[in-house]
C-alpha cells in the first residue's frame, strides 16, 4: 500500500491554505531499464479535496508531475478544527485517502 | 579495447590534445566568474523554491513509524535504543554523534547505532540489518534511510555539539583528518582535492571547502538530504561511499571505522552550528 501523504492546513485571511506532500513514484513510461526494457507508466491520476463534504478541488494529473508531488492551493472558507481530505488514485487503480486538521 | 594502428593512434591522440588545449583557452577568455556567480544564485533560488514540501517529510514520517514498530525476531520497538542520550531519547541525539558507547565499546555515528539497536533489541542477524541500506525506488525502499531521516530530524535546530573527551573519540578523529587529507587511489585524489578550497565545484554544483569552520559547518548540517536528481533520501554513510567511488577508492564499507572515522572528523568540525536537515539537495 502507498504511504500516508504528508498535510499542513492552515487559515490565511480568509482562506485556507493547504499544502500537501504525497508519496509516489510517478513513472513517466518514457524510461526504460538496465535491459533495455520500458518501464510501464504509473503516475497519479485523479486528486480531489474536500472541505465539509464539499470538493474544493479536482484535478486530473498526467506522467510529467514529478516524482513525490508537492501540491499547494488555497480555498475560500475554512475555520480552525475543520477537516481537510485528499484523495488520489493512480492509473493502476490504487488509491490513498488522508485527511488533516486545519490549524 | 579500441586497436588502432599505431600511427593513426598518434595522431588522433595528437588531434584530441589540441583540442583540449583549444578548449583550455576557451575557457579561460570566458567570463568564468559571472557565469559562474548567476549559475549559483539560480541554484539557490531552485533550493529555496523546494524548500516548501521537502519530500524528506515523507521519510521522516515513514521512519518514525518503523521506529515504533514491535519488529525482528524479539518483538521489540527501536523506542528503547540508545543513541548516546539515554534509552529511548531521541531529541537532540544526532547533535552529538558520532560517541563512543561503552556498551559495544566502540566510537558509532547513528547508522552504525542503529544496526547495533537493530540487533541487540530486536535480535535481527547482522546480515539482515543490512539488506536494504540504500533505497533504490518503491519497490525497495530502504527503512534504514527512513529511520536516519526520522532521527536526524529530531535533531533540527540543536547546536551541533560532538565530544573528543574520550580517547578512542579523539583517536577516532585524528585517524579521519589523516584520511581527508591522504591522496591516493588511480587519479591520486583525497577529499581534500575537491573540499580543500574557495570557490571549487563539479559542473554546477558548489564544493563546499571543508577545511574551514563555516565550509565544515554548513555541510555537515544539511545532510542527510533528499536528492531531487535520484528521488530518494540519502543519509551521511551514502554520502561518503558516493564521495569514495568518486574519487575511485576502494569501496566504503557501511559503518566501518573509516567511514565513522571521517564523519568524526567533520561533525566535530561543524561543532556549534544549528542542525539543519533533512535538508534538500539537487
Amino acid at each position: 500500500m502507498a504511504d500516508p501523504m504528508k498535510i499542513r492546513a492552515n487559515v490565511v485571511g480568509d482562506s485556507t491554505e493547504v499544502k500537501v506532500l504525497m508519496s509516489h513514484e510517478m513513472e513517466t513510461g518514457q524510461r526504460k531499464d538496465a535491459q533495455g526494457k520500458t518501464i510501464p507508466a504509473w503516475f497519479i491520476q485523479n486528486v480531489t479535496a474536500t472541505w465539509n463534504n464539499k470538493t474544493v478541488l479536482s484535478a486530473q494529473w498526467g506522467p510529467a508531475v514529478s516524482k513525490n508531488p508537492f501540491l499547494s492551493f488555497k480555498f475560500k472558507g475554512g475555520a480552525k478544527g475543520d477537516k481537510v481530505t485528499i484523495t488520489w488514485v493512480d492509473n493502476r487503480g490504487d488509491k490513498r485517502t488522508d485527511e488533516a486538521t486545519i490549524a | 579495447m579500441i586497436s588502432l594502428p599505431l600511427r593513426l593512434r598518434t595522431t588522433v591522440l595528437r588531434t584530441l590534445r589540441r583540442t583540449l588545449i583549444l578548449a583550455g583557452a576557451c575557457a579561460v577568455a570566458a567570463p568564468a566568474v559571472l557565469g559562474q556567480g548567476s549559475a549559483v544564485d539560480e541554484i539557490a533560488k531552485y533550493r529555496a523554491a523546494l524548500q516548501d514540501g521537502n519530500p524528506a517529510e515523507l521519510w521522516e514520517v515513514r521512519g518514525e513509524d518503523i521506529w515504533k514498530q514491535q519488529r525482528g525476531p524479539k518483538q521489540a520497538s527501536l523506542q528503547q535504543c540508545d543513541l548516546g542520550l539515554g534509552p529511548g531519547v531521541v531529541k537532540g541525539a544526532y547533535a552529538r554523534l558520532p560517541k563512543y558507547f561503552a556498551d559495544a565499546d566502540r566510537v558509532m555515528d547513528l547508522e552504525t547505532r542503529i544496526l547495533w539497536c537493530m540487533t541487540t533489541l530486536q535480535g535481527i542477524s547482522a546480515a539482515d540489518s543490512r539488506k536494504q541500506l540504500y533505497g533504490n525506488g518503491n519497490e525497495r525502499k530502504s527503512d534504514m534511510e527512513a529511520m536516519v531521516a526520522y532521527v536526524t530530524s529530531e535533531s533540527r535546530g540543536v547546536a551541533m555539539n560532538v565530544g573528543l573527551s574520550n580517547a578512542k573519540e579523539a583517536d577516532m578523529y585524528r585517524l579521519g583528518e589523516k584520511m581527508f587529507y591522504f591522496r591516493g587511489g588511480p587519479h591520486d585524489f583525497g577529499c581534500v582535492t575537491c573540499h580543500g578550497d574557495d570557490g571549487k565545484r563539479i559542473r554546477l554544483q558548489d564544493l563546499p571547502n571543508l577545511t574551514t569552520k563555516e565550509g565544515a559547518q554548513k555541510a555537515y548540517t544539511t545532510w542527510p538530504a533528499y536528492r531531487v536528481s535520484q528521488g530518494e533520501l540519502r543519509s551521511f554513510q551514502w554520502r561518503l561511499y558516493d564521495c569514495f567511488r568518486q574519487q575511485r577508492f576502494p569501496e566504503l564499507v557501511y559503518g566501518s571505522d573509516a567511514s565513522i572515522a571521517l564523519t568524526m572528523f567533520l561533525a566535530r568540525n561543524a561543532n556549534g552550528a544549528a542542525f539543519d536537515a533533512p535538508a534538500i539537495k539537487r
